[in-house]
């Protein structure tokens, strides 16, 4: 099977079975709402390995992308396949996601990564050393009781991500994760992401922060009025944007 | 599974409603009595409210180990509830009525009880000018005549049939001033009575029940001793034809202890600010 | 006036010789309203969260029924039990009425709507915030709501004192099913409406200023409790 490459203890995000689910096909994906458009046919094969950076001006349906990828709104037309199947709830289980606003519990730190070890169904016995493990690597032990909703945005972020990986998802979706947050905590989850990466983990990013994208991305999807303009390795579309929209961004200019 | 979170939910509200059911002291009837040694008695507002069931009752459970817990609404709905077989003796005082009820094959039987009467009371500066007076239709007629403020139960209770019939003595209808000087309150005696001391307005009340009503305010008895105004209590068992449920023997220990010697004096002895309420009088007729 | 000095006299003095009538009154004040507010809870709270997780045709509908039904006038419960209750009625058989059970039932009914109404606005604001995480985690609906009870946990007590004051301090229907038995099916509001038919109106008031102090107790009993235990709900 697949080689699990641990970082140091502190970091171990205990690697996935990633393979099994990928890769993931979407076909023609369109969706519609409200009379437009917004996304017009994309075509995307997601292999194992790489982190795929989505870039593009805003509106142009990155986010939306995200969402029919990871299955939580159905599309107009097209389909998403996971390595060759339909998605079903046990596909579901092995996928998480990170969103731009994090949404926690109305309860403890611990019990928010609980909780989504709870829905996963794992005995209290597997998901307490569990608990305390992500604790330790998104470096919120001392948080443990807090009440979540009370943490700094970074914190609450933090947690957000340390809940999704908890799961030890095979794919990780995330939407603009450090789209309101200071470097330093900007940093931070940059770090959980990139051990993540290391451990088997898929990553598929939405951002607009280029500097983010320049140091995450393996390669770039690049989304403009909700079709795939370009997807390059990261170290050329830094260097020379095929598309005349991926351009124009990088140029600093208003795409529209 | 999250289902915990939900059972934990439940359980809580659960645990909840146990302690607020058992853990709060139990109020009812003294423990010596059985469960089901209480009899439901429909009656009046004016018996209960006068005092009378609360110097009454002790004898009667005193004698028989029976507890009698009393309904006190208006004539109207105690005969209907008691229809509904939602009594065991019916205590009201709406002598035609009453004679319906047992005609219908509700109650076995009717006595009379006790009696008292109804006066008039209003205004201590009388603005109608009708103090004094012992002839009550004479009275409501000037009543009338000067459009003066009057406030009736208007709720088909035995006091409201019995001002109706007094009003039909004087030969005035007076449903038309209705909202006008008439003002039907749709309410028990103590109400009626609060709102015609509020508004200075004349009432017809059963003595019993003016003489233990705390708020008379301006008020005071203007018309009294006319013999229309006579008020008549009856006692009725449900029957137990027309409903099963009745405790037919208790009841009937009940009614046989309020119409004996013992009950009549206990009636009798009734007194509030040294006046005696409620005149027994079972012996002279039975219906 | 004269009565609200004695009402304050009185109502001190009750309360300070721990008078046994009044204490039995109390006593079952709280036993009635706080037991069908709980079985309120126990039907509204799931039935509100399902209006507002659920999506199914005349929900819409169902919401506005269920609005509309906290204006339910308590005379009307007390005459609805009371006709399903009496003997006469399909429940004659129970003998429940003129018990305090039959003040529970009407009271619950009474309270029920108010306490899905507003746990369906709880929920439904919740929910839009919860809605893609939960479904994210792969929560299911059944395990959603029950998420999402336990997080507007907050609210939903402020919801069960919502109910609560309305069960204790109504009159029109306990007094009716109860039919206000001395020492069975007295509570403090038909307590109040008996004095006040007496003309005793300092101690109705003496009653309802009992009564305020008890709904104050009990809110403030909440409060202690949602502070200290629910502090991780409110933020």
């Amino acid at each position: 099977m697949h080689n699990i490459r641990s970082l140091d203890t502190a970091v171990s995000i205990a690697a996935p079975r990633a393979g099994d689910i990928l890769p993931l096909v979407a076909e023609g994906l369109v969706f519609e709402a409200g009379g437009r458009r917004l996304i017009d046919g994309i075509d995307l094969t997601l292999l194992p390995g790489a982190r795929t950076l989505v870039l593009g001006p805003n509106g142009a349906g990155k986010s939306l992308l995200l969402r029919l990828l990871h299955g939580l709104i159905r599309p107009s037309a097209g389909r998403v396949t996971w390595n060759g199947r339909p998605a079903d709830a046990g596909i579901l289980r092995r996928q998480a996601m990170v969103f731009q606003k994090p949404v926690l519990l109305r309860r403890s730190v611990a019990a928010n990564i609980d909780y989504a070890l709870k829905v996963r169904g794992l005995p209290r016995a597997e998901r307490n050393p569990r608990v305390a493990e992500m604790l330790r690597t998104a470096d919120l032990g001392d948080l443990a009781a807090s009440p979540a909703r009370v943490l700094s945005g970074g914190e609450q972020q933090r947690l957000s991500l340390a809940r999704a990986l908890s799961t030890r998802p095979e794919i990780l979706f995330l939407d603009e994760p450090t789209a309101s947050l200071d470097p330093g905590s900007t940093q931070a989850i940059e770090q959980l992401i990139d051990a993540a990466a290391a451990n088997g983990t898929r990553i598929v990013m939405v951002t607009h922060d280029l500097g983010q994208a320049r140091r995450l991305a393996d390669e770039v999807v690049f989304i403009h009025r909700g079709r795939v303009a370009e997807r390059t390795a990261a170290f050329r579309f830094f260097q020379s944007p095929v598309s005349k929209p991926a351009t124009d961004f990088l140029a600093g200019d208003l795409v529209i | 599974m999250v289902k915990q979170t939900t059972k934990r939910f439940v359980v809580g509200l659960l645990a909840g409603a146990g302690l607020a059911l058992a853990g709060l002291p139990v109020s009812g009837p003294a423990p010596a009595l059985a469960a089901d040694d209480f009899i439901i008695v429909q009656s009046t507002t004016s018996t209960e409210n006068s005092g009378l069931f609360k110097h009454l009752l002790p004898m009667f459970t005193d004698t028989s180990g029976i507890e009698v817990r009393v309904v006190a609404v208006g004539t109207g709905q105690a005969i209907k509830n008691a229809q509904n077989c939602d009594g065991d003796v019916l205590f009201v005082h709406a002598k035609p009525a009453e004679e319906t009820f047992v005609a219908e094959g509700y109650g076995t039987n009717r006595s009379d009880v006790m009696y008292n009467d109804f006066v008039i009371v209003g205004p201590k500066s009388d603005p109608a000018g009708v103090k004094g007076s012992a002839d009550v239709a004479a009275a409501l007629k000037t009543l009338s005549e000067k459009q003066a403020a009057f406030a009736s139960r208007g709720d088909d209770s035995g006091t409201h049939k019995a001002e109706l019939r007094l009003w039909q003595a004087a030969g005035i209808d007076p449903k038309a001033a209705s909202g006008d000087w008439y003002r039907e309150t749709g309410s028990g005696m103590g109400a009626t009575l609060n709102t015609a001391a509020g508004m200075d307005a004349y009432a017809m009340t059963d003595r019993a029940t003016w003489i233990a009503f705390q708020n008379k305010g301006d008020l005071e008895i203007v018309v009294e001793g006319d013999d229309r105004m006579f008020n008549q209590y009856g006692i009725i068992p449900v029957s137990a034809d027309k409903c099963p449920n009745v405790k037919a023997d208790l009841s009937k220990t009940f009614v046989d202890w309020v119409l004996s010697a013992e009950g009549q004096k206990a009636i009798a002895d009734y007194k509030l600010d040294g006046q005696q309420l409620f005149f027994p009088n079972a012996d002279k007729t039975s219906g | 006036m004269q009565d609200f000095t004695d009402a304050f006299v009185l109502a001190f003095g009750l309360i300070a010789t721990g008078n046994t009538d009044l204490v039995e009154i109390v006593l079952l004040s709280l036993r009635v309203s706080l037991t069908a507010v709980l079985i309120a809870g126990l039907i509204g709270m799931p039935l509100g969260a399902l209006l507002a997780v659920a999506r199914f045709p005349g929900r819409g509908g169902l919401i506005v029924v269920v609005n509309a039904l906290m204006g339910l006038p308590p005379v009307v419960v007390g005459l609805l039990v009371y006709l399903m209750l009496s003997n006469a009625g399909p429940l004659g058989v129970l003998q429940l009425l003129y018990t305090p059970t039959a003040m529970i039932i009407a009271q619950a009914i009474l309270v029920t709507p108010i306490i899905a109404a507003l746990t369906r606005q709880v929920v439904d604001d919740l929910n839009r915030e919860y809605d893609e995480q939960l479904r994210s985690l792969g929560v299911g609906w059944y395990d959603a709501v029950g998420t999402l009870l336990w997080d507007a946990r907050a609210s939903l007590a402020t919801a069960m004192l919502a109910g609560f004051g309305r069960a204790v301090a109504e009159v029109g229907a306990v007094i009716i099913v109860g039919g206000n038995i001395n020492h069975v099916t007295r509570v403090m509001t038909t307590a109040i409406a008996l004095e006040t038919s007496k003309g005793n109106l300092a101690l109705a008031l003496a009653l309802g200023i009992i009564l305020l102090l008890l709904a104050l107790g009990v809110n403030a009993a909440v409060l202690a409790f949602r502070s200290d235990r629910l502090e991780a709900a409110r933020a």
